[in-house]
């Protein structure tokens, strides 16, 4: 059985040599039929299983994961969170994820390292200083914390930020989201996981999805590697690979998989305790609590499922991460690798039924999905368990597309992705 | 760096290409097309992992083409002109 984590029990692990943890969930293996069956262990799908346990008591659900646990965009992002968006249905759905974050290291008894250091969001051109100040304001009406920053108080807070005139992308003014920062990846996974074992979820790793069950054109379950599990109703929570596995049903859906980077450089001391995304040069970077700076910028040009990202993206990023921080040019770069976003063409994500009775959809995230596995988890878990939308959830259901009600975020917020 | 083959001008740097989507045939006539037909036809991929057949963009010289990559290597499998429309 798992023990509660506290500051006591490390304390008594700590003088016995560390000896006694137990495993954080049970390695299960998967019984013939569920309520649901929730298709990727990344933070979307473990959450989702979380809260269908939690908030609504079915705890016959089952996570099937093709790889390991959190593998996938989970462990690969810039462990980002904010809710610095335009429209107000972006907002509602994203600052309910950041509240959610908020308390979650408590909910989970795991600590998901919630840093609340603040994020800019930094203009260059006169008319991102516009679009700045919109969004400000946006956010301002909608209920979040922002400020709209000029270009003094840029340099007053970022010192190690280019104070050359002659820099390419000085920095004209910025949104400030106190409430932005950053929360351990990995643990989010674990968490969530632990948290869903404990309430009697299976979660099996090393299970892949290869079809899908269907009675009288509804799905009723899951073809796996490891055999067929039935099911009420199925969740899908896969990310660049949402096309691939909807395929399978004979469903088509409105992404483009991508191929997104990262990288990471050497540790330094502590320089840079903020999180900082750069309009003019589509760069966002942060430092970890190991002190290497953490940073990414734009897509790849190039539609792909190669999880690594090509070199003329890359060294767009890091020319663009010297021109904000000549400093950082005494760095090595230490870890360069890529996930694969679903990018769909409003940038926005989709929560909803698929178009085969049984199914659920929670894909479309984008580049933007570590920072909204909260909410994404509710919503899906509310959707599967009710058959219904949650108010926060309906405006991004697949129906837009035709409708034409699309929530552009690229044009709203100005946001790389 | 990526070298991509252009039908008209050869290989050349990938930074010059842009891509367009998936070729689709448009549905006509206009006005009896529902909102869902016309959806899919804009904004709904096959996004395949593997050989895919693609409209690109190149650049430079602004003809657009088709070229067929592997998605799950990023290798080229070839490039060619567009079928020219029987009249």
């Amino acid at each position: 059985m798992t023990v509660r984590y506290s500051a006591l029990t490390i304390l008594r692990e700590g003088l016995g040599g560390h000896k006694g943890w137990p495993q954080a969930w049970r390695k299960a293996k998967p019984k013939p039929a569920y309520d649901f069956v929730i298709i990727g262990g990344g933070g979307h799908g473990l959450a989702t299983a979380y809260y269908l346990a939690r908030n609504h008591g079915r705890t016959r659900v089952c996570v099937i994961e093709k790889g390991w646990l959190g593998g996938g965009n989970t462990g690969r992002n810039t462990t980002v969170v904010r809710s610095n968006y335009f429209y107000p249905e972006s907002v509602a759905l994203y600052d309910l994820a950041l509240r959610l974050y908020e308390g979650l290291s408590r909910d989970l008894n795991f600590n998901v390292m919630l840093s609340q250091r603040g994020i800019l969001n930094i203009s260059h051109t006169p008319a991102q200083l516009e679009i700045a100040a919109r969004v400000a304001n946006a956010m301002q009406l909608n209920g979040v914390d922002a400020e709209f920053w000029g270009p003094d108080e840029i340099r007053k807070r970022l010192p190690l930020m280019t104070q050359s005139l002659d820099s390419r992308y000085l920095p004209n003014g910025g949104v400030w989201q106190p409430r932005g920062g950053t929360a351990r990846h990995d643990a989010v996974a674990w968490g969530y996981a632990r948290a869903a074992d404990r309430l009697g979820v299976d979660i099996v790793e090393n299970c892949e999805a290869t079809g899908f069950l269907t009675q009288n054109g509804a799905c009723v379950g899951v073809e796996t590697s490891q055999g067929e599990i039935r099911a009420e109703a199925v969740g899908v929570a896969v990310a660049g690979h949402s096309s691939q596995l909807m395929a399978k049903a004979d469903v088509k859906l409105p992404i483009h998989s991508y191929a997104l980077q990262a990288m990471v450089s050497e540790p330094v001391k502590p320089c840079l305790d903020i999180v900082l995304l750069h309009l003019g040069t589509g760069v966002y970077a942060s430092q970890s609590d190991k002190g290497e700076i953490v940073f990414g910028g734009g897509l790849d040009r190039i539609p792909s499922y190669t999880q690594r990202g090509n070199p003329p993206v890359q060294q767009i990023v890091v020319s663009g991460l010297l021109d904000m921080f000549p400093a950082f040019g005494q760095l090595k770069l230490m870890r360069q690798w890529g996930g694969i976003v679903d990018v769909v063409p409003d940038s926005s994500p989709i929560i909803g039924p698929a178009p085969k009775q049984g199914l659920f959809l929670n894909c479309g995230w984008g580049t933007g999905g570590f920072k909204a596995i909260p909410a994404g988890g509710t919503l899906l878990a509310h959707l599967m368990a009710t058959g219904s939308h949650h108010p926060i959830s309906r405006p991004f259901d697949l129906d837009r597309f035709s409708s034409g009600r699309l929530i552009d975020e690229a044009a709203g917020s100005g946001i790389a992705h | 760096m990526q070298i991509f083959p252009c039908p008209f001008c050869g290989p050349r740097d990938e930074t010059e290409f842009h891509y367009v989507g998936e070729p689709k045939a448009r549905p006509e006539p206009a006005g009896a097309v529902s909102d869902v037909e016309w959806s899919g036809y804009l904004h709904f991929n096959a996004n395949s992992k593997g050989a895919s057949r693609e409209i690109w963009l190149h650049m430079t010289c602004l003809e657009s083409f088709l070229m067929t990559r592997d998605t799950a290597t990023n290798a080229v499998i070839g490039s060619e002109f567009f079928p020219r429309a029987a009249s």
